[in-house]
């Protein structure tokens, strides 16, 4: 078991001007299970690989507990990895592929079959040991891929996406499984995905990629309550947070007929940077419906209305003469707000909702970054 | 032949076509009715018809003529293959296509699979290749003159000068020049050189193609789980490619067994390389034996069937994965 940490990591492929991982500096505890999320392109995969040897690290350097890793070969850096498409060997079968890199490094024949068989047991793969991986279901796969990372018993799992070929529902239920097998080993795990709800249920901390530059690391809660930027902001939670730029006059973010209170700070921040408007963001569950004439209103008229039972969810125009106006300033083509499922508002109907105070994401226009209120 | 025997060897082949046929429509009909029915024999009775006339019937001929003397015209049974097995010329012939059939796949498989690994990825990879690829687009007939330069001899003496590669290479390292295409079993070896050089690009090229349909993925579980080199070569290259591997081997196994230009050209079956495929053109049309050149036409059927009902067993197999 070890830590991890990039320092300055960067990979630049070759004939390309932006690097793939710009200057990485990521610390990894003892134990603890990293999400690496990101759309895709940012660079989140390429970091995996440098972390694995599959991928040179061109600027900086990684290290594994106290070791440097950066120039060493895969096989002597104390990892296992788990492939997007699992990546077994077809021709072998399920025992010899989960035991085939104890193999190479020459352990005991015996030592093999017992650590194969623990593996197994603990994956509940016994009765498919001797098949080969094409007679078995997806699943099935996954799990022999999982158990070929177990049985190395390294310092470190790596694991590149490992659901993204499961059907919805096993993934929801290996997600999971993963999650609570990775507690009770305890092994220090790095995990990609670019499903933010798998990042946000499996990670003990999310780091957020985006262009190969790291956005913000922090635990899933963290991310949701402060992202530091407007991407992150619109990149964790489902669904989406509304952003849009607003403009300050007299203590309030107005835009059309919205207008939502700015906290003193806020508008010191913004004159200080010397603008006049900020960028305002407001999750749906943030929204709250309200009567009309009340002050600070975002009134909304509905489109679409997403009835899921626990949960409803209104899709919506800005309400008001200036409403096109409005849609360049904003990030999304709608207005997303929760709304009581049993009692939701017509289509067509105008609701004026208000933001919850204290649930006001606030971000500077110019460099994107939070405003603290 | 007179007119009669000509009118029933028509008829014989007409009975033939028709019983083809026949047994096409009753398959046919079994499946479906109507247009595909229609659709089906399309495409299937020319094939068939082709088929029926170019190769059965021969094939038949052939080894009903294997049971008849050097005229066809008196019954011999089974004479003319036990001659095969007897007489010293033909056991040599057959001990020839032997050496064959067992070194030549083997060895442009082998050298092809070498190639493929080596340059594969490389910088200069399209135009190694197609360095070992261009010997293919030659004859064989064509192949076999170049190399009949390379081992030609000229008399060891004064003011005479080599002009085969090999003699020279010889003289330059202070040896005697050798007559190549007399010694046997050397000069057979020399001559299989020849096919090794033509179907080495055959081999790499249809293993290379194997080679990059490996997943990247699983050669970088494989560097994970430590192979390099050698080892990633036996236990992922190699198990990856088998299928293509065994294509490889059987088709070359097949064109060797047919080889008959190269020993033609070289030798003309003299000094002990004659092979089945070159003695049964000898023993058929030179020397006038069509029993026994029926009789060999008909054990080299035999030896290919074999290797044939394998390949496409491998082939099924592969459609199956």
């Amino acid at each position: 078991m070890a830590t991890v940490t990039y320092d300055k990591a960067s990979r630049i492929y070759p004939g390309q001007d932006n690097p793939a991982v710009d200057s990485l500096d990521l610390t990894i505890e003892d134990g603890e299970f990293l999400v690496l999320v990101g759309p895709s392109g940012c660079g989140k995969s390429t970091s995996l690989r440098m972390l694995a040897g599959l991928e040179e690290v061109d600027q900086g350097s990684i290290r594994i507990g106290e070791r440097d890793v950066t120039h060493m070969p895969p096989k002597d850096r104390d990892i296992a990895m788990v492939f997007q498409n699992y990546a077994l060997y077809p021709h072998m079968s399920v025992s010899d592929n989960m035991g085939f890199a104890l193999k190479i490094a020459g352990t005991p024949k015996d030592e093999i079959r017992r650590r194969v068989a623990d593996a197994a047991k603990l994956l509940d793969l016994e009765e498919y040991l001797d098949r080969k991986p094409k007679a078995l279901s997806g699943g099935q796969r996954q799990r022999v891929a999982m158990g070929r990372a177990i049985v190395r018993e390294p310092q470190v799992f790596l694991m590149d996406e490992p659901l993204s070929n499961l059907d919805a529902k096993l993934r929801v239920s290996t997600r999971t499984q993963i999650a609570s097998l990775q507690r009770r080993l305890g092994i220090t795990t790095v995990y990609v995905t670019h499903d933010q709800i798998e990042a946000m249920t499996m990670g003990d901390r999310v780091a957020v990629l985006k262009d190969g530059l790291l956005q913000q690391v922090d635990t899933p809660l963290g991310l949701f309550d402060k992202p530091q930027n407007v991407f992150v902001a619109g990149f964790i939670g489902s669904p989406a947070m509304n952003i849009a730029t607003f403009d300050l006059v007299d203590g309030n973010a107005t835009l059309g007929e919205s207008s939502v209170p700015v906290p003193p700070a806020v508008s010191a921040a913004v004159k200080e940077e010397g603008s006049d408007t900020v960028t305002l963001g407001f999750r749906p569950e943030a929204l709250e419906p309200v009567s009309s004439e009340s002050e600070g209103g975002i009134p909304i008229v509905v489109d679409v209305i997403e009835e899921l039972g626990a949960d409803a969810f209104v899709y919506g125009q800005p309400a008001g003469p200036t409403s096109e106006l409005q849609s360049d300033r904003m990030r999304s083509e709608t207005v997303i707000a929760r709304v009581e499922p049993r009692n939701v508002p017509a289509k067509g109907a105008k609701v004026n909702f208000r933001v919850r105070p204290g649930n006001e994401h606030f971000f500077s226009v110019k460099t994107g970054a939070r405003i603290e209120a | 032949m007179d007119t009669a025997e000509k009118l029933a060897q028509m008829a014989l082949a007409v009975a033939l076509f028709a019983g083809v046929v026949g047994l096409i429509l009753l398959l046919a009909g079994r499946v479906r009715r109507g247009a595909d029915l229609a659709q089906a024999l399309a495409f299937v009775v020319p094939a068939l018809a082709l088929l029926a006339v170019g190769l059965i019937y021969p094939a038949l001929r052939t080894g009903y003529q294997s049971f008849f003397d050097r005229t066809t015209e008196n019954f011999v049974g089974l004479a003319n293959y036990q001659a095969l097995f007897e007489r010293d010329d033909l056991l040599v012939v057959l001990r020839n296509t032997l050496i064959w059939v067992l070194v030549a796949p083997v060895v442009a498989t082998v050298i092809g699979l070498v190639y493929a690994v080596l340059v594969d990825r490389s910088r200069f990879e399209a135009f190694a290749k197609s360095l070992i690829f261009m010997p293919l687009a030659i004859s064989l007939v064509g192949a076999s003159i170049i190399w009949r330069f390379v081992y030609e001899y000229r008399p060891d003496q004064q003011n005479i000068e080599q002009i085969g590669l090999l003699n020279q290479i010889l003289v330059w390292l202070g040896m005697e020049p050798q007559q190549f295409l007399l010694n046997s079993p050397l000069n057979t070896l020399l001559l299989i050189v020849i096919l090794i050089w033509v179907q080495a690009g055959f081999a790499m090229t249809v293993l290379s193609a194997a080679i990059k349909g490996i997943p990247q993925d699983i050669v970088e579980a494989g560097r994970l789980d430590g192979l390099y080199g050698v080892k990633m070569f036996r236990y992922v290259t190699v198990p990856s490619i088998r299928p293509a591997l065994i294509v490889v081997l059987t088709t070359i196994s097949i064109a060797t067994l047919k080889v008959f230009d190269i020993v033609r050209t070289m030798t003309g079956g003299q000094f002990e390389t004659s092979i089945v495929a070159n003695e049964f053109y000898t023993q058929s049309l030179v020397r006038g034996n069509y029993g026994l050149g029926a009789a060999l036409a008909m054990v080299l059927f035999v030896m290919v069937i074999p290797i044939v009902i394998y390949n496409v067993r491998q082939l099924r197999k592969a459609d199956h994965r």
